[in-house]
């Protein structure tokens, strides 16, 4: 099989974010791989345990650096890397297309595995524009995959625990949710292998992808700040129970 | 002219509150409401949806048996035929969890923009509010193209009567059947009766401070009592204490109640990311220098396994 995974790099979930004007971010916090695409990576090599033949192609868009997120992968049991180069911000519409031109380019895909959502611009899109541009089928925040007779079992989880199973024929794109195994962590000898494992970058304008008929662009962006002035509630348990009581009846309004 | 179509979400047959407040949103920069069901209209979907200002309702004529049904792969063919019938420019539905599988695979079909999880959007001007960076930032985003969609957070507005009359049409289409993505099975099963986390006024939160899962049966107590939704730090799901559904984060659910409680949770800048919309935080912990006690309305100091059993005792 060929396992196709998509990576992000993104900046760090423990960093605090700061603009440098009101539209783009100090990028110069750490970034790493985007948490829900560790997942896709790490049920990758799972399916490839599962399929020897298998071969994982990780494919990032990013700037320069994004090499890293791609090295991540590779650690984590990827065999190569293809990184798209661009300095611009790619909304999901262009990002989407590169993607599949840069899929295309290297091969065919059995299987397209994506993180269910990036935590940077948290589109929760390019998968389903992934698998349209293919005309292959798509889910997304799986939380079980198994793969029989060219066809894969997804669960899929709702909110609030709820669940969705299908079926899809391969290939597929499926986006990976937190559900769908425990991450990799990979090992010092892991890591050292994967630095001998090729990443080829291609430019963008290498790549031959047409203009999308529509686009989203930030026009401004400002942090999301909510700044509170903490008041003690103090005194025996009790006293603290019934003084939390009284403001959720006559402060909030939503006890009765 | 401004067409915006809206996808209706049902609950036990009636249309969704949140589903109201899209509507409400919607009407205040759209020039015409027409609202999308896919469960068939009775005359009191048509009078509560004409209450709130839509013009033409759509019946989307989806085929009976629930797993086709229920399919949001047909559902997004049914929701892409009926835009380029009535010529729809702008489409908008939820940002729940029906909404996030539905809304971009109709923007794919019609490669159109799309804005998940807007707070604001103004359909005249194609520009939404958004979070960016997981809750870190918001934006405004300017979208282009024929047909703009967005996905309204739930509660983002509230929703205002506006009656005019309305008409229904039904659509007929040959529902495609796709053979490359079937629905085997839905389970609605383990949260009957408890609230949604998107959903609840008030959410209660169990974090580290807990210590084990038999504890956590506190947090889900004090739920009940509050008619709360009961929630976790990403700590107490990867221990294993809840399923990951009540995770409250960065990487987990993002939540706007009216109170949020935290009990024994430190305050992750990942935690922060999923509930500091909240309007008022209510911080339960031993330790007074941690963030979540930094950064809430009120700081109640103390060891939580002696302050909720009084909450309960005295309700
Ligand atoms: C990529 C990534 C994504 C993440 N996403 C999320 C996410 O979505 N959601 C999330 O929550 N975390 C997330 N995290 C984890 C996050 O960094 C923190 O580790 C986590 O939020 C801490 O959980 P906690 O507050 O329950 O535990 P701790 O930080 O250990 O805090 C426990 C608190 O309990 C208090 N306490 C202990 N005993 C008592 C008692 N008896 N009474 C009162 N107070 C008591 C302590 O004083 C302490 O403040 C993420 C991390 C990463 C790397």
């Amino acid at each position: 099989m060929q396992i196709y995974v998509c990576v992000k790099h993104v900046p760090d979930s423990a960093a605090n974010i700061h603009m440098i004007d009101n539209r783009n971010i100090d990028d110069s916090v750490p970034f790493l791989m985007n948490p829900y695409d560790e997942h896709a990576v790490t049920e990758a090599a799972a399916l490839k345990k599962q399929i020897p033949d298998s071969e994982i192609i990780a494919v990032c868009l990013g700037k320069k650096d994004a090499e890293s997120t791609l090295r991540s992968a590779l650690a984590m049991g990827a065999d190569r890397g293809v990184l798209v180069e661009t300095d611009d911000m790619c909304d999901s519409m262009t990002t989407a297309r590169v993607l599949h031109a840069a899929i295309i380019r290297d091969g065919g895909a059995d299987i397209i595995l994506t993180g269910k959502e990036s935590i940077d611009s948290e589109g929760m899109q390019t998968q389903f524009r992934i698998g349209a541009l293919f005309d292959f089928p798509v889910v997304t925040n799986a939380a079980s995959l198994e793969i029989t007779n060219g066809k894969a079992r997804v669960g899929c989880e709702l909110a609030g625990g709820r669940t969705r199973t299908y079926e899809l024929t391969l290939p597929c794109v499926i986006g990976a949710g937190r559900g769908l195994n425990t991450p990799i962590y990979p090992t010092f000898p892991d890591v050292v292998k994967s630095r001998k494992k090729p990443i080829e970058t291609v430019a963008r304008s290498q790549l031959n992808v047409s203009d999308a008929p529509g686009s989203a662009k930030i026009i401004s962006m400002t942090p999301l700040v909510q700044k509170r002035n903490p008041r003690k509630i103090i005194g025996t348990p009790a006293e603290q129970a019934a003084e939390i009581i009284r403001i959720l009846r006559q402060e909030a309004k939503v006890l009765s | 002219m401004k067409q915006a179509g809206i996808v209706i979400e049902m609950e036990n047959g009636r249309v969704k509150e949140t589903s109201l407040g899209m509507i409400t949103l919607a009407g205040r920069t759209a020039d015409s409401l027409t609202a999308m069901v896919m469960s068939g209209i009775t005359d009191d979907i048509t009078d509560h949806l004409s209450e709130y200002g839509v013009h033409t309702i759509v019946d989307l004529s989806l085929p009976d048996a629930p797993e086709i049904r229920r399919n949001p792969a047909v559902q997004a063919t049914a929701v892409v035929h009926a835009a380029r019938e009535l010529k729809l420019d702008r489409i908008l539905g939820l940002s729940s969890p029906e909404g996030k599988d539905l809304l971009p695979r109709v923007a794919a079909l019609l490669d159109a923009p799309l804005i998940m999880d807007c707070v604001d959007a103004d359909l005249k001007t194609g520009t939404a509010t958004t979070s960016q960076y997981s809750g870190k930032m918001m934006a405004k985003i300017q979208l282009t193209g024929e047909i703009l969609m967005f996905g309204v957070r739930p509660n983002a507005v509230l929703p205002e009567s506006k009656p005019v009359p309305a008409k229904t049409i039904a659509m007929t289409m040959d529902a495609v059947v796709p053979e490359n993505i079937i629905l085997l099975s839905r389970d609605e099963a383990d949260t009957e009766g408890r609230q949604s986390l998107a959903e609840a006024d008030i959410i209660i939160a169990g974090g580290r401070g807990l210590k084990n899962k038999d504890n956590f049966s506190l947090i889900f107590d004090c739920a009940e009592k509050l008619n709360a939704a009961p929630a976790a730090s990403r700590v107490a799901v990867d221990e294993g204490w809840v399923p990951y559904a009540f995770q409250v984060g960065q990487t987990g659910e993002k939540v706007s109640p009216q109170v949020y409680i935290a009990c024994g949770i430190s305050g992750s800048i990942q935690h922060f990311a999923g509930m500091k919309t909240a309007k008022m935080i209510i911080a339960v912990n031993k330790d007074e220098n941690t963030a979540m006690m930094a950064n809430c309305d009120y700081q109640v100091q103390g060891d939580l396994f002696a302050i909720l059993p009084e909450i309960m005792r005295q309700l």
